[in-house]
């Protein structure tokens, strides 16, 4: 066993090959398009919030590393359901768990997501991880574009 | 005797030289991971030898002080060191002066150089410059920025499947509104070798001057700049086994005297008053303040090392490996190889089925394997094949057919774990 199948867990590959909420959300009342410029992954994300705030649908289109594609599948289904402020404050704990200041062990509203913590061994791999993030913050945010850098 | 010394010279080093060679690259002999590198990402840089790093660190020790300036001993080592560097380099590209050859930082400041000084003051609106669907971002960006300021229209020779350019399109590109032509003369991304005499001729038919970004071209072949009658070529040190911080802009002098500086300050003045400058001739006249010394003498060393191999060796060995590693890559119905040119050079770009280059570039990274993944600085030429990224292994003397082996190995654990 090579240390990558750390990353590259099975659940990791799976979402990769079979992304969860792969769609165009029609009815989506918040949209943004996120991109990686030093590598050239886009991700579009589509969120419809209901009249309470609440993330009724989600949806994500575009193209990119395993990593990026896995984490965005693994979001959508993570923030279905939760509110505008609980969705960021997932956003902000998701970067700090892969850039080592919050531990998978530390108390946390991420669930499943730590899966992902092995990113934090792969620093150029980071902004994969974190690009549909930024996208659905952005978003969530009313501005139509984001960027990892 | 001078015959059997071509022949033996036309011959491709053995794989027995190679392997003494890769001994002068201290870095290669580390452990990444545990297991022990395998470079291939050379058309990004090159490894330095010994001898380059020596030489630095001796010009460092023993020898600083400032180039043109200094009345003493120091500064005269120096300035004779550096101009010696010159004329390694035209001695290099067989230029015909020394005075011909101008230090930069690398081919990008090279071709800026060009696109500012030369363009600025030459391009009219209406005028039109034709670059190629396979250029790197460098001889793309600084034409079209050119253009934008000058009313200038930017024209692009298309390429085949196969990632040749077409010359029957570039042909009907060349028109009387033809102001220049820059094109590389091997791609970054692919590897084609472009036809780039044919380009010059068809150019200077119609009295159009041509640059040629060589930074692929280089350290893998022999260049002759006055065969080719090209009016510029570029390329960078750190890609031809030297320091990064230099590189070179050969040009032919009657363009150098036309063109206005591209900056001004120190070193690059005959004298000045605060009402009046009057320029320094070429090429002082490009190299305002104070050089990167150690770098140009690195440089110098570096162009040694190659010459004493033989460039014409070192492309017949680097040509028997890409034609190695490209057979045993179409054994693997997985993998896509994106840039069959007939004319290649070291490189091959590839994507596997199911996995994106990223990811490649990560698994083989563990495995102790250096490629590039990514768009190359070349996104126009991702696009027209259609992949948003490709994995990227280039070759260098210095790399075996073992290096091979291993990259076609780390290639079947990718597939494994994405199929």
């Amino acid at each position: 066993m090579s240390d990558y199948n750390e990353l590259y867990q099975q659940i990791i590959l799976e979402h990769n090959k079979k992304p969860r909420n792969f769609k165009v959300v029609e009815s989506a009342n918040a949209y943004s398009l996120g991109k990686n410029p030093l590598c050239g992954d886009q991700f579009a994300v589509y969120t419809k919030l209901d009249a309470e705030g609440k993330i009724e649908d989600i949806g994500f289109q575009g193209d990119g590393c395993a990593i990026s594609k896995a984490s965005a599948s693994l979001m959508t289904n993570a923030v279905k359901g939760k509110t505008r402020d609980e969705a960021l404050q997932m956003k902000e704990e998701f970067q700090q768990l892969l850039t080592g200041q919050l531990d998978a062990t530390d108390e946390h509203h991420l669930g499943r997501l730590t899966i992902l913590a092995g990113v934090k061994e792969y620093p150029v791999r980071v902004k994969c991880a974190t690009l549909a993030w930024h996208t659905l913050a952005a978003a969530l945010e009313g501005q139509a574009e984001a960027t990892t850098e | 005797m001078v015959p059997v010394m071509e022949q033996m010279n036309a011959n491709a080093l053995t794989d027995a030289e190679a392997l003494k060679l890769r001994a002068d690259f201290p870095v290669l002999e580390q452990q990444v991971y545990g297991k022990p590198l395998v470079y291939l990402d050379n058309a990004a840089t090159t490894q330095k030898p010994k001898a380059v790093i020596d030489r630095i660190t001796n010009y460092y020790t023993y020898e600083n002080g400032t180039v043109r300036r200094g009345v003493y001993k120091l500064s005269e080592q120096s300035t004779q060191a550096f101009d010696e560097a010159r004329r390694k380099v035209a001695a290099l590209l067989n230029a015909p002066s020394a005075n011909e050859v101008i230090f930069v930082r690398g081919t990008t400041e090279a071709i800026n150089l060009v696109a500012s000084s030369y363009g600025r003051t030459f391009f009219q609106p209406g005028d039109e410059v034709i670059i190629s669907a396979l250029e790197h971002h460098a001889n793309i960006v600084p034409w079209q920025q050119i253009c934008l300021e000058r009313g200038a229209t930017l024209k692009v020779i298309p390429c085949n499947d196969a990632g040749e350019l077409d010359m029957e399109a570039y042909e009907r590109l060349l028109s009387g509104k033809t102001r220049f032509v820059a094109v590389g003369h091997v791609s970054n991304a692919l590897g084609t070798i472009n036809p780039v005499k044919h380009i010059i001729d068809k150019a200077h038919a119609l009295g159009v001057p041509v640059l040629v970004d060589g930074a692929q071209a280089a350290p893998h072949m022999p260049v002759d700049v006055q065969a080719l009658d090209c009016d510029f070529y570029a390329f960078s040190g750190h890609k031809i086994y030297g320091p990064t911080g230099v590189g070179v802009l050969y040009g032919k002098m009657k363009h150098l005297e036309a063109m206005p500086p591209y900056q001004c300050g120190g070193d690059m003045i005959h004298s000045v008053t605060f009402e009046k400058t009057i320029f320094a001739k070429p090429p002082a006249k490009f190299e305002a303040g104070t050089p990167a010394i150690a770098q140009v003498i690195g440089l110098g060393e570096a162009v040694d090392y190659v010459q004493a191999i033989g460039l014409d060796r070192i492309g017949r060995y680097e040509d028997e490996l890409l034609k190695y590693a490209t057979a045993r890559m179409l054994e693997i119905p997985e993998v896509r190889l994106i840039g069959t040119a007939f004319e290649k050079a070291g490189i091959l770009s590839f994507t596997v089925k199911g996995a994106h280059p990223h990811d490649i570039g990560t698994i083989l990274d563990r495995e102790g394997i250096a490629i590039r993944a990514g768009h190359h600085c070349a996104q126009p030429v991702m696009e027209r094949f259609g992949v948003p990224a490709t994995a990227r292994a280039s070759f260098s003397f210095y790399n075996t057919r073992e290096d091979v082996d291993r990259l076609i190995d780390a290639v079947h654990i990718v597939i494994k774990m994405f199929n």
